[in-house]
């Protein structure tokens, strides 16, 4: 079977900081992958590159057997790779119905009928738990609330690829629960690319995981394999790098 | 909010366009020539409003589009000799095609650099204009003759110079441009402009090219201009730089401000309380621009968000 996403020597610079360094990733179609590593190792960096937010040093970017590597962010979206903010940015002045109708009206492609944005936009919410606050204005949400529409607006893009960056991040541990339900039925019809701190979250979602260490991959396996690393546990105690 | 029902807005502007109507009949000439003068600046604040109210981009250039539209018609009619639909036309069509070139180029700033490139533009056309002075009168500016200024349909001809004519030439310009204005910000595509001024970043994120929006938001806005200042000259009859100068930048920007940014008419609100703050107070005192300043200062402290922006912010949530 051919990776959906792949990356060649990908690289990035920040000054002398090499955030990214010579990063070769395979990712197969209908995975949940699970990116995990210290803070700075290079996750939000990573995946900033496969979505095209910011350019590569070097290297390059495969999607669904295409070099996608010098296409804009928003091309990149419309092939189906969707990213999700590790730091919130949903529309705070705007409703949480405009905020989940701006993707889902992108996606349709019929153009006219009326009623379809409202449709996509409550399916979205509904599966989030978010529908009985449509009229809310996304700033006024709660934090683990913002993140849930964080999702829902790359649900309603209907991804390929979706790039989760932390997204249980100050949910509560009741509101988790309801999370890993809902990834798992996400990743019935996508791929998913999951940055997560939680390793309980990560345990049972994963069917991999990559361990990132100051840019570089240290490690990769299932769960059962990256519990039982060494060389993982002293990254994650900070005894092997910085 | 864009999905609640269409029917109070679009009564809402559909009143405000038969009062408008009615004024016609009842106002004193003074009043009636005044606020036909109002109504085609209001357009011109409204084209600046898409641009700056619902996309965020502040330019201190746009007197270009209006003085663009403001040449192309009238130099038409007094060069060319061309009827007045058709200068109009050419004069849209000036501040379609300089306002997509300008937005091309523009655009590739943002914040204050996009203030400074869009008055820098502004000032090179307001120079070309005085160095054409054989053409278009420099700032002395030239006025359109008055036989000229005639709609004939087949037999029938009205004298755009007669008050109620020019009155509801204006109205009409003003209803069109109201409405679709409306119509723009309440579309799938007003979404996106808003989108793009709340967090451009996040809307690339969601697919969208943030460029191009932009580019049809600038082109947009710089024809609106250009049909209020076509209007203005085929209606008032006069062309000259002063239109094109950077009073003419700025002046857009605070009627909007006034008015309600982002608000569909805020603009008109803004340039009637403007122009009257300035023909009540000169009545008063030669002083009055001082006046019109400290008016301007506690409006700016007390409704930042404008007339209309407040009004939508305290009571009218439906207000678009
Ligand atoms: N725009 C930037 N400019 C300069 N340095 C940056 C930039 N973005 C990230 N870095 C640096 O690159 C390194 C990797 O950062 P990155 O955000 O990718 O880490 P991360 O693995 O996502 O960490 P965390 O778990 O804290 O989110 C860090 O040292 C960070 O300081
Ligand atoms: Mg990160």
């Amino acid at each position: 079977m051919m990776p959906l996403l792949t990356t060649k020597g990908l690289s990035r610079n920040f000054g002398g900081l090499r955030a990214v360094d010579n990063v070769d990733f395979a990712l197969m179609p209908g995975e949940i992958r699970a990116v995990i590593g210290p803070n700075g190792a290079g996750k939000t960096t990573f995946v900033s590159l496969v979505s095209g937010r910011i350019q590569p040093s070097s290297g390059m970017v495969v999607f669904d057997g295409a070099d996608i590597t010098g296409l804009p962010a928003y091309a990149r979206v419309r092939l189906g790779v969707a990213y999700t903010f590790q730091i919130t940015s949903v529309f705070a002045n705007l409703s949480v119905y405009d905020n989940v109708a701006l993707p889902v009206q992108r996606t349709l492609t019929d153009g006219r009928s009326k009623g379809a944005v409202r449709t996509g936009v409550m399916a979205a919410l509904e599966r989030t738990g978010l529908a009985d606050r449509t009229h809310m204005l996304a700033g006024q949400l709660s934090y683990g609330h913002q993140r849930l529409l964080e999702v829902a607006m790359g649900l309603a893009l209907k991804p390929r690829l979706l790039i989760l960056d932390e997204p249980t991040q100050g949910l509560a541990d009741s509101e988790i629960d309801n999370f890993i339900e809902l990834v798992r039925e996400i990743a019935k019809s996508a791929t998913v690319l999951l940055i997560e701190h939680n390793m309980p979250v990560v345990m049972h979602l994963a069917d991999r995981i990559t361990v990132f260490n100051a840019g570089r991959i240290l490690a990769e396996g299932t769960p059962e394999q990256i519990r039982a690393n060494t060389e993982v546990q002293d990254a994650y105690l900070g005894t092997t790098h910085g | 909010m864009k999905d609640a029902s269409p029917a109070k807005p679009y009564a809402l502007h559909l009143g405000v366009i038969a009062l408008l109507f009615a004024l016609s009949f009842v106002l004193p000439d003074y009043h009636h020539g005044l606020l036909a003068r109002i109504m085609v600046l209001a357009v011109f604040a409204m084209g600046y409003n898409m641009l700056f109210g619902y996309v965020g981009l502040l330019s201190l250039g746009h007197a270009m589009f209006f003085a663009a539209g403001l040449y192309g018609a009238g130099l038409a009619v007094i060069h060319l000799g061309w009827s007045v639909p058709a200068a109009f036309a050419v004069g849209i069509l000036c501040g379609a095609v300089l306002s997509l070139v300008i937005g091309v180029l523009a655009l590739r700033t943002s914040g204050v650099a996009f203030m400074i490139v869009t008055m820098m533009f502004a000032q090179v056309f307001y120079l070309v204009m005085l160095y054409l002075a054989s053409w278009t009168g420099g700032d002395q500016g030239m006025v359109v003759p008055q036989p000229a200024r005639v709609l004939s349909f087949g037999a029938t001809s009205l004298e755009l110079t007669n008050p109620t004519v020019r009155y509801m030439s204006a109205l009409a310009l003003f209803s069109i441009v109201l409405l679709v204005t409306l119509a723009i910000v309440r579309s799938r595509y007003g979404r996106v402009l808003v989108a793009i001024r709340e967090n451009e970043e996040r809307t690339k994120m969601l697919g969208y090219d943030t460029f191009s929006n932009k580019l049809a938001a600038v082109v947009v806005s710089g024809t609106i201009c250009a049909a209020s200042g076509a209007a203005y000259a085929l209606l008032f009859g006069y062309v000259g730089s002063s239109f094109a100068s950077v009073q003419y930048s700025i002046l857009p920007l605070l009627w909007v401000l006034l008015g309600g940014a982002a608000t569909t008419l805020g603009p008109l609100v803004g340039t009637l309380f403007m122009y009257y703050v300035v023909d009540i107070t000169s009545g008063y005192t030669s002083a009055y621009l001082l006046i019109v300043g400290i008016a301007l200062i506690l409006l700016v402290l007390f409704f930042p968000k404008g007339i209309l922006g407040t009004i939508r912010h305290r009571w009218l949530g439906w207000l678009p």
